[in-house]
């Protein structure tokens, strides 16, 4: 690439920026264009592995930056977002719950026969509410979402995709990416927190009743004992990475949906590769911001 | 079955020039040349894979032409930014082959989605009664609350073109719109086509290979042979060609 890369960065990018634009709009310019020129269109030679793979992540680079461009332009399609925000959240929430619920009861069953080895019992509650709370909670959430919403968007903008129904409002100058695509990313990034909330007071619910099946304590004391032993440390990074992985789920479905190209089976492919491709990225992002909080 | 007697002036709203389009290696538009006359039914006939849906696919920015021009009411498709490409597509309907009906909402959504988008002043009172009065002009007025699954190819078919007239178009593309419906009713639809025609005055491109359907509707006629326009003139003119190719589409 090298010079190459550089003089077309100078030959394209540059005389495209007017003086009167923003800052935020010329580092835009220049990010899609750089990914532009040095993924999506650059010519790897034929013995690189996964050409199409760093071709792919070129796309998805600026597929999300045009997200970002987009999800500040006015208007905003604010009906269609209150609607994602209740198919994502109101169909969700029985699955979370029923995991959150069996996920706080069998950790609790599990872990106290060793606690009680030590004499230990005592930290049961803030044992299982720091593990829900700052990792397992936020996780499972996300992955399970990840199954539900992400392979459901996929699906849903795939099946648009081929049936020409993007096309169709990309005709009428209706902007499919914003009305479709931003909704759901923004759906997504608001309604994952809320699911998170709710599945770790449901774990350290159903952790109270697994340690009443042994011992004795009142809900107000367990929850008093659960929760003193988190400080603001634990709780915002958690809800930090919660947004993230929304958006994730959101933007990797989306993605994986919009660029459906050929017949019905490629729909099939771009829900399943979503739920994959999501997955992977939640773990990821987990991976980065448990290293960041540990820094912290 | 009659001919259409041609009501088209001779103002031109779209002209093409010059237009290719090669799709990974393989040239499907070939310095393709045409104009469409204001109120004028123009029937772009050919074979299946010869390039006609991509020439109404480049009219209006779904498909990027390689080279050429395409000028619609004086304005270059090819040369303008977005915000001016969408105003000039909501002057423009397109019936996709398969409708494109949006399937997760009723035929009421369907017609209101354009115009909450483009009509935001118009008040709930207004945009019912449009949508009324464009489901009469398609001849299903009671067909608001079904959803798109409920309908009928033909019906799916009226559907869609209520929802590309509920903006007022002044040009009409018409992608293969009477494919894969029986007889009958791809000949009520050829009707329908035409009595838009003459109620609204649409210019319309008409993509088909039904040759009943293009009897009925055609003011007139290009053929299309492997990216590159062979023929032009009316169903009369064509049929008597001396060219045995040609004259096999109305045979």
């Amino acid at each position: 690439m090298g010079t190459k890369f550089y003089a077309s960065l100078l030959k394209e990018v540059l005389p495209s920026i007017r003086p009167s634009i923003s800052v935020g709009t010329i580092f835009y310019e220049i990010s899609v264009q750089c990914i532009h020129m040095s993924l999506v269109e650059s010519q790897l030679p034929g013995w690189i592995p996964f050409k199409e793979k760093i071709q792919e992540t070129g796309d998805f680079a600026l597929f999300f930056l045009r997200f970002l461009k987009e999800s500040v332009r006015r208007p905003f399609e604010g009906k269609e977002f209150l609607l994602q925000c209740y198919k994502m959240g109101n169909k969700s929430l029985p699955l979370v719950l029923i995991t959150a619920f069996i996920m706080g009861l069998v950790l609790t069953l599990q872990t106290r026969p060793s606690l009680v080895t030590f004499g230990a019992e005592g930290l049961l509650p803030g044992m299982v509410s720091v593990s829900v709370i700052k990792e397992i909670g936020p996780v499972i959430t996300a992955i399970i979402c990840a199954g539900k919403i992400s392979s459901r968007i996929g699906a849903e903008l795939g099946s648009m995709r081929v049936t020409e129904q993007i096309d169709a409002m990309e005709v009428s100058a209706i902007n499919p990416f914003r009305y479709l695509v931003v909704t759901r990313v923004l759906a997504a990034t608001f309604m994952l927190p809320v699911l998170v909330v709710f599945a770790d007071t449901i774990s350290i619910f159903s952790s109270w009743i697994a340690y009443n099946i042994h011992g004795e304590m009142s809900l107000t004391g367990y929850f008093n004992r659960a929760l003193s032993k988190l400080g603001w440390i634990d709780i915002v990074p958690s809800l930090i990475k919660s947004v993230l992985f929304g958006t994730a789920i959101g933007i990797v479905g989306s993605y994986k949906g919009f660029s459906v190209t050929g017949g019905t089976a490629s729909v099939g492919k771009a829900a399943n590769s979503a739920v994959v491709t999501s997955s992977l990225v939640i773990f990821f992002i987990d991976m980065i911001t448990v290293q960041i909080t540990d820094i912290i | 079955m009659e001919t259409n007697p041609n009501h088209a002036s001779h103002e031109t709203v779209v002209t093409i020039n010059g237009l290719s389009k090669t799709f990974g290696g393989n040239q499907i538009l070939k310095d393709v040349n045409l104009d469409l006359r204001k109120a004028e039914n123009l029937v772009v006939l050919g074979k299946s894979g010869s390039g006609k849906s991509t020439i109404i696919k480049c009219m209006v920015g779904l498909t990027e032409p390689d080279d050429g021009k395409i000028s619609i009411f004086g304005q270059d498709m090819t040369d303008v930014d977005y915000n001016e490409l969408n105003r000039l597509r909501t002057k423009i309907g397109f019936l996709f082959q398969g409708n494109a009906l949006y399937d997760s909402m009723t035929v009421y959504e369907n017609l209101a989605f354009p115009l909450r988008h483009h009509k935001k002043e118009m008040g709930i009172e207004k945009i019912d009664s449009l949508i009324h009065e464009v489901l009469e002009s398609v001849g299903l007025p009671d067909t608001g609350n079904q959803m798109p699954a409920e309908l009928s190819g033909g019906m799916s078919k009226r559907i869609g073109l209520a929802r590309t007239l509920i903006l007022k178009p002044e040009i009409m593309l018409y992608d293969e719109p009477t494919t894969g419906l029986d007889t009958i009713t791809a000949r009520e639809i050829s009707q329908l086509m035409l009595d838009l025609q003459r109620k609204y005055h649409i210019s319309s491109l008409i993509i088909t290979h039904d040759i009943s359907c293009t009897k009925m509707i055609a003011d007139r006629i290009v053929i299309l042979k492997e990216g590159t326009i062979v023929a032009e003139g009316t169903y009369e003119e064509l049929e008597k060609s001396d060219d045995e190719w040609i004259r096999s589409f109305f045979s």
